[in-house]
């Protein structure tokens, strides 16, 4: 039997406001827990929600960058629930009115374009954090209220890989607006995820299966590979499939079961009394429109377009706001595009790898490594010069300086090199001799005596220029 | 003293030229306490030394004259924060809970110089009519001692009518400060929703919670609800609008010409024939008064009480969450985990009533009931707000009884939850449309002598209109000027 897969993923974004969705608290990570919390997020008796704008705002703005529908007319409901992360015992969100609604993505996957369609997103708050050790458990409340977007995508997502696709184009166009950091290592970008299969035609969905909280696009798609195959093999020997929340085991990379879904919570839902219905103008929607910044797909346009980029550089370029940022910080000087794009994708990128650091992280700035490209193009530094000059700009010093201390300047001027070049002839008459029988060998065994002279530090070109010239007149 | 027989403006005067100070106001109010108390019950909390420490600070400064509240000595019903003074919803939940910030409206009192004596007793969590519900006293009606004060402001009624205090605070969900208005013979004015910040004032039905007060007189009644009203930054459904000089425009001859609609449910046979005879006496004043009287029909009144006390107990099962006995107020004793805190803590900490309204909110907010009954209520509400808006469109004030009877002796319907409940049945209407209204003194009862409250109902954020229907009526009538047996001592 041929199956097909259903894949729906459910997206929290953590929005980078300065305070919490329902409490002016700072959202703040790394400080002493419950630093970050005042009577409203501890759900103190006669405490009212008084919603961040700021929020609703980004709420759009990431609707708009993913094509949704942006609703004008919204309010807000609890979902109802006990645990201690969350004092109120509810947790005002969306459920009746999504910020948004009806947008998509598109990716590709094996050379094949697919657009896959986002259901609903809404804005809510997290949860705070509990953690427990020995006897005790302990409660942290500074990220209860931290805002957050939930992304719905539609049933559209037909494997693994087109799911981590999705995830990929999803974190990109977020990332380019700006709200979010969407770092799924930190947690501001978590995935939770279910999965069906049925037989080709059926027009009935399997059972599903879900998993929440995978923490890394690799992982999520072991899983739902797992998963997957699980499923296949259930169904082909007879099973059926438990509706259940599984785990993903990263040692094994296996999913277990976790909590069987049967008798379900029910969070009785209903609409907010303490935030009053919102209404979303048509200005203030173009407002937020002006304020787009740049997506990746206008900005690959831009480097193919207009400063000469391949295609590939241009795709790869744009992977993160961060590296497309630095890219532009760097040219903007009219440091040679293309010099700096390959510097970005080949010395910076294994720089990242070998260091485990983001771009953002380290010493390296965009002007430093304009530097150097202008240093490369005009003759003042080899290519493997630059090598060296690299390892200063990494380090936060500035190239012409660094290039200068570390004596990596190379010679160009012909009144110093043409002694050096007489000297060499002078003393390698066979070379001449073998040159005029048309030997071309000799030409580069003379270049070579010449750089040894000078200690590499000659330019190969004017060197080049030099020697024919030279050659030519013995 | 008898505060009953003064006024706000009489004792600013006196304050400011010195006739009078505030130390001996505040002093006059915990010695009236003191003589009253032990029969009515009225306080849960008093707040003697930094009530007498405020007095000082006050009297050392001098109350000049745009102070008008300055060293007037009240009341705060239990279900509004104070700081660092023991707030309990009038529930062992909350039994030991200080505040760790103040109320909206307490803030506002303390900038005014307003003196709060303590902290008055209620049905627990306001849920209730008789004051009986809460988890530990019984107030007593200081007209009659064997009687309810009503509720679940009851314990500020009676304080109130007792001479304690010249003013309290109350809450008005669903008639708690009009109805124990009218069962103590004070004025009990509940403005529109939205008009006063519920910032620290506990939650019960956050969408028909409003703050308001319970006072000896109109003009009293009107200048101290202007100190607490206004846009607050705390409180999204508090409304940005300006608020007026009430006491300052009051205007008895506003009542000539007056458009009174009174709907036949509010004077129906379901009411007593004790109560329906004085209000029907009070419209004829006001007729004589040069007002023009129409019956008219409010239909979907009818529902009004079942709809409320689904769609009031909804939000309460939401907002009573949050006593879970881990971050503050009571925790039960030997718990073994989690679910033994929350279980344990709750049924513990909460009493009858409250757990009835949690279950019966819980339950209409379920899956598979939802529509049936959460949502066919909602519908209800609008339907109840189209009735008053169809009214409105060609009157000026609704008038009619407050309740459908007077103070009732202790035990009489505490027992039976639907009678309890169908006696807010004049009173809840105006909570589902957030509408203003006021239990003004209109009379006694000639069956047992109790006082009896007339209604008034407004447009929306028209409390002016209310309050020179009130006033009007007030100074041509000596009914406020009986006083309860208690109230009356000097």
């Amino acid at each position: 039997m041929n199956f097909q897969t259903t894949i729906g993923l459910e997206v929290h974004v953590e929005l980078k406001t300065n305070s919490k969705i329902y409490s002016p608290s700072p959202v703040q990570y790394g400080v002493e827990p419950n630093l970050n919390t005042n009577v409203i997020d501890w759900a103190y008796p006669g405490t009212l929600p008084t919603l961040n704008k700021g929020v609703v705002r980004d709420g759009i703005m990431a609707g708009l960058a993913l094509h949704a529908n942006i609703t004008k007319h919204m309010h807000f409901d609890r979902k109802n629930y006990f645990y201690p992360d969350n004092p109120k015992a509810y947790q005002v969100t969306q459920s009746d009115t999504p910020i948004a609604t009806d947008g998509w993505v598109e990716i590709e996957v094996n050379g094949k374009k697919k657009k896959i369609g986002i259901a609903e997103m809404h804005i809510e708050e997290d949860a705070g954090k509990n953690t427990h050790t020995g006897q005790y458990s302990y409660v942290d409340l500074n990220r209860q209220g931290t805002p957050l977007i939930e992304i719905v995508s539609k049933p559209d997502i037909a494997s693994a890989d087109e799911a981590v696709a999705y995830l990929e184009a999803l974190r990109q166009r977020i990332q380019f607006t700006g709200i979010s950091d969407v770092k799924m290592e930190e947690g501001s970008m978590r995935v939770d995820t279910n999965i069906s299969i049925r037989p080709f035609g059926s027009d009935q969905f399997g059972t599903k299966t879900e998993m929440k909280n995978i923490n890394s696009f690799n992982y999520v798609k072991n899983a739902l590979e797992f998963e997957e195959k699980r499923h296949q093999q259930v169904i082909l020997s007879g099973g059926t499939i438990a509706q259940e929340t599984r785990r993903y085991d990263e040692a094994t990379k296996e999913t277990v079961s976790m909590r069987s879904k049967e008798g379900s919570e029910d969070y009785r839902y209903f609409p907010e009394p303490d935030i009053p219905p919102l209404d979303v103008s048509d200005e203030w929607i173009n407002e937020i429109k002006g304020e787009m910044p740049e997506m990746p797909g206008e900005r690959r346009k831009r480097y193919t377009n207009d400063l000469g980029l391949s295609d590939y550089d241009a795709m790869v370029l744009t992977q993160t706001k961060e590296m497309s940022d630095f890219f532009d910080e760097a040219v903007k000087d009219e440091a040679d595009p293309k010099r700096v794009a390959n510097y970005l994708m080949n010395d910076v990128n294994s720089y990242l790898n070998d260091e485990q650091v983001d771009l953002q992280d380290t010493k390296l700035t965009p002007a430093n490594l304009a530097g150097m490209v202008k240093l490369i193009t005009d003759g003042t530094i080899s290519s493997k010069m630059a090598k060296k000059v690299f390892k200063g700009i990494v380090a936060g010093e500035e190239p012409a300086a660094y290039a200068k201390a570390h004596g990596l300047v190379q010679l160009s001027d012909p009144k110093e090199l043409q002694p050096i070049i007489d000297d060499i002839l002078a003393n390698n008459q066979q070379s001449i001799e073998d040159f005029k029988n048309g030997k071309d060998r000799a030409v580069g065994y003379l270049v070579g005596q010449i750089m040894k002279q000078t200690r590499g530090k000659a330019n190969p070109q004017v060197v080049n220029q030099l020697l024919m010239k030279s050659l030519n007149a013995q | 003293m008898n505060f009953n027989e003064t006024n706000i403006t009489n004792l600013h005067n006196q304050l400011v030229n010195g006739e009078v100070s505030a130390t001996e106001l505040t002093k006059e109010s915990f010695k009236q306490i003191k003589n009253t108390e032990d029969d009515v019950q009225a306080f849960l909390t008093l707040n003697e030394d930094a009530a007498l420490k405020q007095a000082a600070a006050l009297d050392q400064a001098g109350i000049q004259d745009d102070q008008v509240l300055a060293g007037i000595p009240f009341a705060t019903k239990d279900m509004i924060s104070t700081k660092g003074l023991r707030t309990t919803a009038a529930s062992k939940i909350l039994k030991d809970f200080k505040p760790i910030y103040n109320a909206t409206v307490i803030e506002k009192l303390n900038q005014a110089g307003s003196i709060n004596v303590g902290k008055t007793n209620l049905d627990e969590f306001a849920m209730g009519s008789s004051t009986e519900n809460s988890g530990f006293k019984q107030t007593k009606n200081p007209w009659d001692l064997t009687r309810v004060p009503g509720g679940s402001s009851g314990g500020s009624a009676a304080a109130v009518a007792a001479g304690d205090v010249l003013a309290a605070l109350g809450t008005d969900t669903g008639g708690s400060i009009r109805q124990p208005a009218s069962f103590n013979g004070i004025v009990g004015m509940k403005p529109t929703y939205g008009r006063v910040s519920r910032w620290g004032v506990i939650a019960f039905a956050s969408s028909f919670d409003q703050v308001g007060w319970l006072t000896k007189n109109v003009k009293d009644n009107a200048l101290l609800m202007e100190a607490i009203s206004g846009v607050d930054q705390h409180d999204m459904t508090s409304a940005n609008r300006s608020v007026p000089n009430w006491a300052a425009n009051l205007d008895q001859a506003s009542v000539k010409g007056l458009k009174i609609a009174v709907p036949e449910e509010y004077v129906s046979d379901a009411i007593d024939e004790d109560v329906r005879e004085v209000v029907q006496a009070a419209l004829k004043h006001y007729e004589s008064l040069g007002a023009t009287i129409d019956t008219v029909s409010l239909p979907h009144t009818k529902y009004g009480v079942s709809a409320y006390y689904i769609l009031a107990s909804s939000e309460a099962s939401s907002n009573l969450q949050r006593y879970d006995g881990i971050r503050y107020g009571f925790r039960a004793d030997d718990v073994k985990n989690l679910e033994d805190v929350y279980v344990r803590t709750r049924t513990e900490g909460f009493g009858e009533e409250v757990k009835r309204r949690i279950m019966l909110g819980t339950f209409s907010l379920s899956a598979g009931f939802y529509d049936a009954y959460f949502n066919k209520a909602a519908k209800v509400r609008r339907l109840i707000v189209d009735d008053f808006n169809k009214v409105f469109e060609d009157y000026d004030v609704i008038m009619g009884a407050t309740d459908a009877s007077t103070a009732f002796p202790f035990g009489d319907k505490i027992t039976d939850p639907t009678k309890m409940y169908m006696n807010d049945a004049l009173t809840i209407p105006v909570n589902m449309a957030g509408l203003p209204a006021m239990s003004l003194p209109a009379g006694f009862s000639k069956k047992d002598g109790m006082p009896v409250g007339l209604q008034i109902i407004g447009k929306p954020f028209d409390e002016q209109t209310i309050y020179n229907a009130a006033y009007a009526f007030e100074q041509t009538t000596d009914f406020h000027k009986k006083n309860a047996k208690l109230g009356g001592q000097d």
